[in-house]
Formats: C-alpha cells, structure tokens, sequence
C-alpha cells in the first residue's frame, strides 16, 4: 500500500508562484463552465475545482491554507450558479481543510495514493454538499451510492493525471 | 482558554468559517431573493465569462472560415434542393394561411386576444454554471441589449428557458429542465393543461394532469401562456412515458423539442405584443398563382395597337372554373387559364385598353368564392 504514515518532519511541503495560485484554480472553473456546452455529461461526473482544491491542500500541507483555498473556489463556484451561495463553499471547506490534514500526516505522493484520497474526498464532498443542500436549504437531491462511486472513480483517474501535470508548478518550501 | 485555542487553532478556525457560510446561507434562504447576493455573484462572472466569450469567438470565427471558404462542396447541389423545398413550402403555404385566416376570423368574432413574439433578440451561448446541480447557462447579450429579468428564451425547435439574472454584457438563463424551473404547458390534442417541471436528474415532467386523464406517448405538449412568460402555443416537446404520479395526477415524461444540452445560439424575446386579431379577407392568394410563377410567362409584345389588341383577345382568359387537381402536392388548384376554344376571333378585338396580363399577374380578388385554392 502507498500510503505511509510519516512524522511531520519527513513530508516535503510546497508552495506555488501568486499566478498559479489564482490562475489555475480560475482555469479550473472557467473549464468547468465550459466544457458541458460541448460535452454535456462532463458537469455530471467531474469536479474540476474539486480535484485543483485537494491537490493544493495535499501539497502546501497546510490546513489553514487548505480551508481557505477550499472556501473560496466553493464561493467563486457557488456565484456561477444560481443556487444559494455556500453550498459548495462549504463541502469544499470541509475537503480542503481534511486533505491538508491528511498531507501533513501521510505520504500521498504516489499514484495510487493520490487515487484513493480523490475518491474518498469526492465522496466526503458530495455528502456535505447533500446534507447542507436537503438540510439547511430543503433542495430536493436524490442520492445514488452507484452515481457516487462512479463519478468518484472518474474523478479519482482525471485527478492522478492533472496532479501530474500541476506537479510541474511545485516549489520547494 | 488562549492555550485551548491555540491547541485548536486550526479547528477552531474552521468551525469559524464553516460558521459564517452557514450563517450567509440562513440570510439568503430568509429573504429569499437572489438580488442581494448579485454584487458578488458579478465579480464571479465577471472574472470567467470574457474567456469563455473569447473562446467562443475563436471557435465561432474558425468553423465559419471553414463553413465559408473550404466547406463549398455540394453547394449547387443542395442549393437546387432548396430551390425545389421553397416551392413545395410555398404552395403548402397556402393551405396554412387559408387555414390561418379562418381562425383569424373565428377569433375576431369571438374579441379573442393573443400574444405575439414581436421582437426577439439573439445571443449565442457562452458558457455554464459547470454544475449538474444548477442547470443554467450564460448567453451573450446583457443589459446593454434590452434584456431583462423573466423573458422567455427559445429555439427555432422550441423554448429554452428564461432570463434569471442580468448583468451589463451577460445573461443568465434557467434551463427548462432545472428542478426550480416551472413552465405552464398544455397538450396539443387533448387540450389538458399541466406545469412543466424539472427534476433533479435533469428531465422534464408534466405535472397538474390528472390520473384519469388520457395521455398518450408522443402527443406535442405547447406553452399554455398562463405563465405569463412564454406566449400561447410555443413547442415544448414530446410526452415520452406516462406513468402513475402521486396525489391522483399523471406523472408525464416529456422529452424538450430543444436541444438543451448543446445550445448554441438562441433567441430572447424581449417584445410581446397582445392584440385581437384582425380577419384579413382581402388578401388572398391562389394556388394557381404560385404554379403560375414557376411556369413561363409570355413575354410582352410591342405598342402596336392591332397585334395588342389581338394578342390581348387572345391572351385574355375566359373564367371557366373548371378544377384541375395537382397530385403531386395534393392541393386542388382552380385554374384561371383558358383553352383555346374561348378565344375570341380576331375579327372582333378587344379596346387596346386592355392589356396583356400574363397568368401569374392576374388580380387574385376579383375571383368569386368558388374560385379559391381549397385544399383536398
């Protein structure tokens, strides 16, 4: 298994250049705006934004950095709809603040780590955004366990091959 | 206390945050309205929506280069099509407008009033919110072109939604198939009204029919207008299931006439006009005249006084009324023309007053009744 419990000291901890720290997340969204015009199952399944917040949270290691990381793409994504503004603010709160928590704590690097932490917080994500939706905002959500899995299993491959690519903007603390 | 809370910082502060989210959510669900949360929500699409606009110039202007430049393969062909599309529509033309006006004049004896689309503006589609869970997308066209809140957004297949939110240069319009989109519709043939709803899985579902009702799969389902949105009689689209609802209503599939996963360009309407309608009577157009224009006509002769008057006897048609059916596009013609049996002698000319009249330049509204193009 690739995921190692390692003390605070041995984890690496990144930073990323002001451009990338808001331009890709704006990337993120824009593309996920974008792309179900063309392809229109694509909103369906992936979470761009989602997958830039863990990947973020997993890198700087911070929980504090994680969390607000999470809350303001949640917010940004929540003003391009026209539901209640919060409601991804929050699940993604939640998801940036545990994936932090779980870099500074585990090794998750590897492939298969990185597969498996998408998976789980894509489920973590969807839960929340479920409970804040039918709880605080009595949004009508239809939850599907077969839907869940799939699209975290979808999201969890496109994740460990973006984070490939983003790797590239990592700097050494 | 300090000590706990720097042994919890990090907690601590998330529960803050989560805290003030939770807390804006509460204030947005007990006023209710979108309007207070539209200066942020400007900032959001103000920072994605001129990418998405650049990139849909790019694409736009690339596939017209190739539509324009290098795509012309075919053309004269389809071009010849089209040709031969226009005249059948032109003569199935007729059978509608005859169709047309008589339910003009039953409306105009009933002072029935209807609305009419009477200018729409046209936008092409930019982007979306990017969540399955909010079913909008962003068009084009703002403020700055007349839009507001509440207009109705339609395709040539049918409608699309309406306008929710405006900014200067964009719009955001919820599709027909959001769960808090609502739409009064009503079915083409059974007359039975119904509110168009979306579900969270994106379809479309007629509600409000009762269980008794027959519904069959297939039948067009229209805009009712009791929305006040969308005008009386706009296509929606097909009922597809019909199945047991709750509470002794139908629960009705229905599949949009509009494509609204991949729109493009659309249409807003930003004037409807409600007026009675007026019975037209005088305005009439024969189907003989639509044939008559796509036959040769005689060309007209020279000023010479005696061959016009003998062309005129001659080129003059003697009304017979015989009916001449056209087979291949199943309209009954009633010919003007004449056979060569009622012309006059030459002996006998006409006052060179009367002048040549072609066929396909006779006046159409001095024929008596009878005389009308009348569909089989």
């Amino acid at each position: 298994m690739p995921i190692t419990y390692t003390s605070g000291e041995q984890v690496e901890v990144y930073r990323f250049s002001i451009p990338v720290t808001i331009g890709v997340p704006l990337l993120a969204l824009f593309i996920q705006a974008f792309i179900p015009l063309r392809f229109p199952g694509f909103a369906a399944y992936f979470d761009l934004p989602l997958l830039v917040t863990i990947f973020f949270a997993m890198a700087r290691r911070n929980p504090i950095s994680g969390l607000f990381t999470g809350a303001l793409i949640g917010l940004v994504q929540d003003m391009l709809g026209h539901n209640k503004i919060g409601l991804y603010g929050i699940a993604k709160t939640v998801v940036g603040y545990g994936a932090s928590s779980l870099g500074v704590k585990l090794d998750v690097e590897t492939a298969g780590a990185r597969f498996l932490v998408t998976l789980a917080f894509y489920l973590i994500h969807s839960a929340v955004y479920f409970t804040v939706a039918h709880e605080l905002v009595s949004m009508t959500q239809q939850w599907s366990w077969r839907y869940g899995i799939l699209a975290g299993l979808g999201n969890a491959l496109l994740g460990v091959l973006i984070y490939y690519g983003l790797d590239r903007f990592k700097q050494r603390t | 206390m300090d000590s706990l809370l720097g042994r919890y910082r990090n907690l601590s502060i998330l529960v803050g945050i989560l805290f003030l989210q939770v807390l804006g959510l509460a204030v947005q669900v007990k006023r209710g309205s979108s309007e207070d949360t539209r200066l942020i929500r400007i900032w959001a699409v103000g920072a994605v929506t001129p990418f998405e606009r650049g990139l849909v110039w790019i694409q736009t202007g690339s596939s017209n280069l190739w539509r324009n430049y290098f795509y012309l393969r075919g053309v004269r062909a389809e071009n010849r099509q089209l040709k031969q599309q226009i005249a059948a529509m032109r003569i199935q033309d007729v059978r509608l407008s005859e169709d047309a006006s008589q339910a003009r004049r039953l409306q105009a004896l009933l002072e029935f009033k209807e609305q009419f689309i009477s200018k729409t503006v046209a936008a092409q589609v930019i982007g979306s919110s990017g969540s399955d869970l909010s079913r909008v997308v962003y068009i084009d066209k703002g403020e700055d072109a007349g839009i507001k809140r509440d207009m109705a957004v339609i395709t040539a297949e049918g409608i699309v939604g309406k306008v929710l939110t405006v900014y200067p240069s964009v719009s955001q319009v919820l599709l027909l198939n959001d769960q808090s989109s609502g739409v009064g519709a009503l079915l083409e043939k059974s007359r039975l009204q119904g509110v168009l709803r979306g579900t969270p899985n994106g379809e479309v579902v007629l509600e409000r029919v009762m269980a008794d009702e027959q519904v069959q799969p297939g039948e067009t389902v229209l805009t009712s207008g009791g929305d006040q949105i969308f005008p009386k009689g706009l296509p929606v689209g097909r009922v597809t299931k019909v199945g047991t609802g709750r509470d002794l209503f139908l629960n009705i599939q229905v599949k949009p006439s509009a494509n609204l996963s991949q729109l493009e360009e659309v249409l807003v309407v930003v004037e409807k006009q409600e007026q009675q309608p007026v019975a037209e009577d005088n305005v009439r157009i024969r189907a003989a005249d639509i044939l008559a224009q796509r036959l040769p006509s005689v060309p007209d002769k020279p000023a010479d006084p005696t061959a016009a008057a003998g062309t005129s006897s001659a080129q003059t048609p003697v009304k017979t009324g015989t009916t001449h059916s056209v087979p291949s596009n199943g309209v009954t013609v009633e010919s003007g023309a004449d056979n060569g049996s009622q012309i006059k002698p030459p002996a006998q000319p006409k006052p060179p007053k009367t002048s040549s009249t072609p066929l396909n330049q006779q006046p159409v509204n001095q024929q008596p009744a009878g005389d009308e193009a009348r569909p089989n």
